[in-house]
């Protein structure tokens, strides 16, 4: 423990009331390592959402052609070091294509981070329904879901995911939403949620499990209330922070499946920017223009790293025994 | 015994579920299943063979009932007409496009992936655990400290780019290593390891990262528990102590996600042989997924559900041999 204990010596000093949400508040605002990973996630967050303000800035697009960038004589890499680093293209232009690499890797965060959010929503909204009915019900209902749980974690889940994305395209299209990213975002959505939502589930009907019988909910039992209430004003609001760890670690994990899939070819579909995307479309440059593949990697890894760093914290801040 | 047996019962539960809402995703819910299974390149002869022989006129229970008698005891498509086409059991169904059943195509690919896997995961169980256990031996020392950071960084880190970045530098600059690729290992087996190397050290260079985490924090755990202290008070060596009683009682959870871990890999390293294009499983489905080849997308999906399924059983087993507290109810 650093910085000196302050034992006031007068008997006056109040003695505070500190409520659970507060100490986990204070110890959190103590780690250094959650100051950091939330400034890495902050600024990747903000850099997202300010990613139209760089394209007024820069007087240009991410999918703006620009071939007078490109060494026609070289199979149209990019002229110049590194990529074609300048004053213009910060971090260079795109093989062939001479697009903005900045412009794209900042559209390109706000694409994985909006799909990855909603993906957590939806499968954290899902996870908690499901392992509150479970938890608290038990018995056949309890056995009923453990087990579509279990049939669930049995799929395997990258390569099911990638089968299953031109299927429900598909309906949804028939079904009047017009073509291209705009049936594949929630198709993508939709497939992460699906196979996310069961890590949430157990977490919570464990947790439901331990308080059920607790005096609290046999007293609010014993004057009658409804189940609901039972669920929803007794149990729930005590399960807020395991929900917010798992919610903090599982992001992410979403974020990295969003890649991936982009990058099997079953995600965001051109000419938006995607940081899948634009590792796949590095792939044949990789060895001629390495900086384009390490880009939207350095990217990629730094995000993660901050909310894996950010998710340990906050896991540490609210229960304390786990920390090692 | 009737452990063994209620849990084999529950995973063939668990497989024909799987199953049948795989059969149900791929052959009904599509608008057109016969569409889906003729492809990109799709000629009308391949479409009017295709609507005849799948027998998507028939009633959707008989046609799943078709395809899992199909597994059992294979199956013969297109009965009574001049185009026959047999497909031995276990018949997981017909690749219209490669004109060959897909257990056949399933066979092929399988050698490639089983050596990614076996190898991969001797490389990171080797160097996972004993990154662990140095870290756990020495812990808050320079060498815990730079494991964990390693671990930490390697955990964040993902196939597709480390992958490319590996073979830059192995493959493309430094050239010491041989270009990823497949050959059987009994035809040339050091041509075989030449080429499995940056795959094994890609996988297992992140996954180690997961198991070091995993081994140091179970055996700090242990090392906590009164019976280590018990140990070390009876002047047991501390050799024993650390091996014996310590790594034995940590290495009960490593075994489970082991398991989990391998059984996944089996049925497809999909983003590694999609990276190091490497003629595996995985590959074989993404290939399938880009050209549209449906029957061949269902079968990838079941077998590796099969290893899946397969893996959550031989982990409980295991796992009432390795920790006596666990009774086989």
């Amino acid at each position: 423990m650093s910085g000196k204990t302050e034992v006031s010596p007068s008997s006056e000093k109040k003695i505070e009331g500190r409520s659970p949400s507060r100490l986990a508040w204070e110890r959190l605002k103590r780690d250094k390592t959650a100051w950091v990973s939330f400034g890495i996630v902050a600024i990747f967050i903000l850099m997202a959402i300010a990613s139209p303000l760089f394209q007024w800035i820069m007087h240009t697009g991410p999918d703006t052609f620009h071939p007078n960038t490109l060494d026609e004589m070289r199979g149209a890499l990019p002229l110049g070091k590194f990529g074609g680093v300048s004053g213009q293209h910060w971090f260079g232009v795109e093989p062939r294509t001479g697009r903005d690499i900045f412009l794209r890797f900042v559209f390109g965060a706000r694409t994985s981070l909006l799909i990855a959010l909603a993906a957590t929503v939806v499968a954290t909204v899902v996870g908690v329904l499901i392992g509150l009915v479970s938890g608290f019900f038990g018995g056949k209902v309890d056995q009923f879901l453990s087990r579509i749980l279990e049939i669930v974690m049995a799929f395997p889940s990258i390569l099911f995911a990638l089968a299953i994305t031109p299927v429900l395209e598909g309906i949804l299209e028939s079904s009047g939403v017009p073509k291209g990213n705009a049936s594949r975002i929630p198709v993508m959505i939709i497939v992460m949620a699906t196979f996310g939502w069961p890590y949430i589930a157990r977490i919570v009907r464990g947790q439901v499990i331990s308080l059920r019988e607790r005096e609290f909910v046999e007293a609010a039992r014993a004057l009658g209330a409804s189940r609901a209430h039972l669920v929803f004003k007794q149990i729930l609001p005590n399960l807020w922070a395991p929900i917010l760890v798992t919610v903090a670690l599982n992001i992410p994990s979403f974020i990295t499946t969003e890649a991936a899939l982009t990058f099997l070819g079953a995600g965001v579909i051109e000419p938006a920017s995607d940081w899948g995307a634009m590792l796949l479309q590095s792939v044949p440059f990789y060895s001629v223009d390495p900086l384009y593949t390490f880009i939207p990697g350095i990217g990629l890894f730094l995000l993660v790293l901050g909310f894996n760093l950010f998710g340990d914290s906050v896991r540490d801040a609210l229960d304390p025994k786990s920390a090692r | 015994m009737r452990y063994l047996v209620r849990r084999l019962v529950g995973g063939g539960i668990v497989l024909t579920i799987v199953s049948a809402v795989v059969f149900g995703i791929f052959y009904i819910l599509p608008a057109d299943p016969a569409r889906l299974a003729c492809g990109k390149s799709c000629t009308p002869e391949l479409m009017a063979k295709i609507r005849h022989t799948l027998e998507i006129d028939q009633p959707i229970v008989v046609q799943y009932e078709r395809f899992v008698k199909g597994i059992f005891v294979g199956r013969d498509y297109l009965k009574g007409t001049t185009a026959q086409i047999h497909c031995p059991a276990p018949c997981l169904g017909y690749s219209y496009q490669t004109d060959e059943p897909v257990t056949f195509l399933i066979r092929d690919r399988l050698p490639a992936t089983l050596s990614i896997a076996f190898g991969a995961s001797i490389l990171w169980l080797l160097v996972g655990l004993s990154s662990g256990i140095i870290s756990a031996l020495r812990r808050g020392t320079w060498i815990d400290k730079t494991a964990q950071a390693v671990a930490l960084g390697g955990a964040s880190l993902q196939i597709y780019f480390v992958g490319l970045v590996l073979q830059l530098i192995f493959v493309d600059k430094l050239q010491i290593m041989r270009s990823p690729g497949y050959v059987s290992p009994l035809q040339d087996p050091k041509e075989w390891f030449l080429e499995m190397l940056l795959p094994w050290i890609t996988l297992a260079f992140l996954l180690s990262a997961i198991y070091a985490r995993l081994t140091r924090a179970g055996m700090l755990e242990i090392m906590s528990e009164d019976y280590i202290r018990t140990a070390r008070a009876k002047g047991l060596k501390k050799s024993t102590i650390n091996f014996k009683h310590v790594l034995r009682a940590a290495i009960t959870p490593i075994v489970t996600v082991f398991g989990l871990d391998l059984g996944q890999l089996l049925g497809g390293a999909v983003i590694t042989e999609y990276v190091f294009n490497i003629p595996g499983l995985g590959r074989l489905a993404t290939d399938a997924v880009s050209n549209v080849d449906l029957p061949v997308i269902v079968g990838t999906v079941m077998f590796a559900a099969f290893f899946i399924v397969t893996a959550n059983i031989v982990v409980d087993l295991l796992y009432s041999r390795l920790d006596p507290k666990v009774r086989m109810r």
